[in-house]
């Protein structure tokens, strides 16, 4: 059983004296002082108003915080707060905080989240993130419900983002996602999701969580094992997310967490993808998209110049990842001056899956592969800017449909660099 | 006298007769041990040619940087090289085996030394190995990740890095070998502590302006609208 090796002694104790439950709310933490005792006020007002007679429990898996995240949450749980709002809860609301051993990562709390769930049976689970100031009660609700009622197994956000947050979304974890495994779960890296017990069960049995890139972006790695493993996929319309939310504080760390997961997980999902797959659309409950047109400041400048240098500093280290071809149009890309820098959709899906190819062919190590891709999505982040700066929503929605285009239309260029020498 | 000298030629060549009667068979024994070991030496080659082939090795010294090395010397791939190396390590030892079996007087002292070296020579060539191989990640490991923090030089910081580890390795190497092992020390010596000494003056004094910026960059978040990852990227 998974959870004998996951969950310590206490836990499973604490978990025992609970029983079973009809919903879990998971909340993975790790030095969130600053946020998480909002959150969980937020979790417990919303399993108070939308599902009273629910047997329910908020687990918090805590990575070793030292500045009194698990107290906060303590805290919490058995703050008055809802009383104000009349809520009440007909069953027991159970609140266990526990640290899991090891070091601190999203892939070793949503592992002692999951095995929680299996072992007390829960129906519908969540898992909300502490960064996630933005939420409200309504969150629970619009998670759990799709699976309490409709039997869905694993349910993805949709927010409302200013249109250029999320950009490596946008640029690559989507449309990518969308070519190979023809899924299109526009949030692939979700910090807030709901899923079912049964697919708590399956997943918390893999043996894949011991590896790092599981463990690193645990959050993409369980949306490819809800695509691959054919389970039943909604997104939920949630709502505003304020911007920086939950995502990494630099770019090569989200990309370790993002694209990393993702390239590794082409290897052993090979034989699903090769295939030609049916598109499958992902029924959305709300809006699709929802874009904030704001004007927002950023530096392009500082982006072309990262770019720019980028590119020529690493020519030996692209050398060994890039076909000669990409490698020169690439070059020819970068040295254009600062007002035409254009990275097309087809070079930059072309750049992608020679970066995903060397990542399986481990033509240098594989981590060294995932930051080498940051300085050249600087130039495609540049290009995207620039041509959707001025754009409406609508326009720039058009413009990431032409990029999953593009991906779709490439994915035999990722097969045959896959099977070929380089 | 004739008599007398017709003896002494008949004993003496019989003594001649007896000593090589006897030396044969040592020769007979050393040629097919010489022999033996050919054909143990082959087969070490062709097992070990196999084994790295499988495991890749050419690729991982391409990694390390010795691939382009050799390349540029004429030589065979470090898969070849190896197997050939380990095929003239194992016949010579068996020639020696072989040579010693005649009895040579003195030569038993120069054979237990050269394989009191082998060990050594293999730790060398471990060391030299893993040392390109480690400089050649770190200073990858390094370039990268200058270019991503956009430190200035990223190419001079990974030479520098790559530089160091292969200056240690081939001092730990040499220092194995028992060449130079004070000479290469304080070599090593003098040009780390002076490459360290050089550093710390050049970012002290030469990049005093610089050093703050970072530092307040990095820990008093100054400027922090000018960052690019200013923009989520997820």
């Amino acid at each position: 059983m998974p959870e004998e090796t996951i969950l310590n002694d206490d836990f499973l104790r604490e978990l025992m004296n609970v029983g079973e439950v009809d919903l879990l709310v998971g909340v993975p933490t790790y030095n969130d002082a600053r946020t998480v005792g909002q959150v969980v006020q937020a979790i417990r007002s919303g399993l108070l108003k939308y599902f009273p007679r629910q047997r329910a429990a908020i687990i918090n898996a805590d990575g070793g915080s030292k500045d009194n995240t698990q107290e906060l949450v303590r805290a919490a749980s058995i703050s008055d707060m809802h009383h104000a709002d009349n809520l009440y809860a007909l069953r027991t609301l159970h609140c266990i905080s526990t640290r899991y051993t090891g070091t601190p990562s999203s892939g070793t709390a949503l592992h002692t989240i999951m095995a929680a769930s299996d072992l007390l049976r829960a129906n519908a689970c969540a898992v909300i993130s502490p960064d996630s100031t933005s939420i409200t009660p309504e969150w629970i609700q619009t998670l759990l419900q799709p699976v309490v009622n409709d039997v869905n197994d694993w349910v993805t956000p949709v927010y409302r983002r200013h249109k250029f947050e999320g950009l490596l979304i946008r640029n690559l974890l989507y449309p990518m996602n969308r070519a190979v495994y023809s899924s299109r779960v526009r949030e692939p890296y979700p910090t807030d999701f709901a899923f079912s017990g049964r697919f708590a069960s399956h997943v918390a049995g893999l043996d894949t969580w011991s590896e790092e890139a599981a463990r690193v972006g645990a959050e993409m790695y369980l949306t490819i094992a809800a695509i691959t493993g054919k389970f039943r996929i909604v997104q939920t319309y949630l709502g505003p997310k304020s911007r920086g939310e939950g995502a990494p504080a630099d770019l090569v760390a989200a990309m370790r967490r993002s694209v990393g997961t993702l390239f590794w997980s082409l290897d052993s999902t090979f034989n699903i993808w090769s295939a030609d797959l049916d598109p499958e659309p992902v029924v959305t409950i709300g809006p699709e998209h929802e874009l904030d047109p704001e004007p927002l400041r950023f530096n392009r400048k500082r982006l072309h110049d990262m770019f720019a240098r980028g590119v020529g500093e690493l020519e030996p280290v692209l050398r060994s990842i890039l076909s000669h071809s990409t490698l020169c149009q690439v070059q020819q890309v970068a040295s254009s001056p600062e007002g035409e820098l254009g990275y097309t959709d087809e070079l930059w899906a072309h750049t992608v899956y020679e970066f995903a190819a060397a990542y399986h062919k481990s033509v240098i190590s594989r981590d060294h592969i995932v930051q080498a891709l940051a300085p050249l999505y600087r130039g495609r982040t540049y290009t995207f800017l620039a041509e959707n700066r001025d754009n409406s929503p609508e326009a720039l929605e058009s413009n990431v449909e032409a990029l999953c285009l593009a991906f779709e239309r490439s994915k035999p260029y990722l097969l045959e660099m896959w099977n070929g020498r380089k | 006298m004739w008599e007398r000298f017709f003896s002494e030629m008949t004993k003496e060549t019989l003594e001649i007769l007896r000593s090589v009667a006897q030396f044969l068979p040592r020769l007979m024994i050393t040629l097919i041990i010489v022999l033996i070991g050919w054909v143990i030496a082959y087969v070490l080659r062709y097992l070990l040619r196999s084994i790295l082939r499988l495991a890749k090795f050419d690729r991982l010294s391409e990694d390390a940087g010795a691939s382009q090395f050799l390349k540029k010397a004429a030589l065979p791939s470090t898969t070849e090289l190896l197997s050939r190396f380990v095929f003239w390590v194992a016949w010579i030892g068996f020639i020696l085996i072989g040579v010693s079996v005649l009895g040579i007087v003195g030569l038993q002292e120069h054979i237990g030394r050269f394989f009191g070296f082998l060990p050594r020579l293999f730790a060398a060539l471990f060391v030299f190995f893993f040392g390109l191989l480690a400089a050649s990640f770190f200073s990858r490991a390094a370039l990268l990740a200058s270019v991503n923090a956009d430190l200035p030089s990223p190419r001079l910081i990974a030479a520098t890095v790559r530089t160091v580890i292969v200056i240690f390795s081939v001092s730990v190497g040499f220092e194995e070998l028992g060449i130079g092992e004070h000479t290469i020390l304080v070599a090593f010596t003098i040009v780390f502590g002076a490459l360290m000494l050089g550093l710390a003056l050049a970012f002290g004094l030469g990049g005093r302006d610089l050093a703050r910026r970072y530092l307040e960059r990095r820990f008093m978040h100054e400027h922090k609208e000018e960052r690019e990852d200013e923009l989520s990227p997820l």
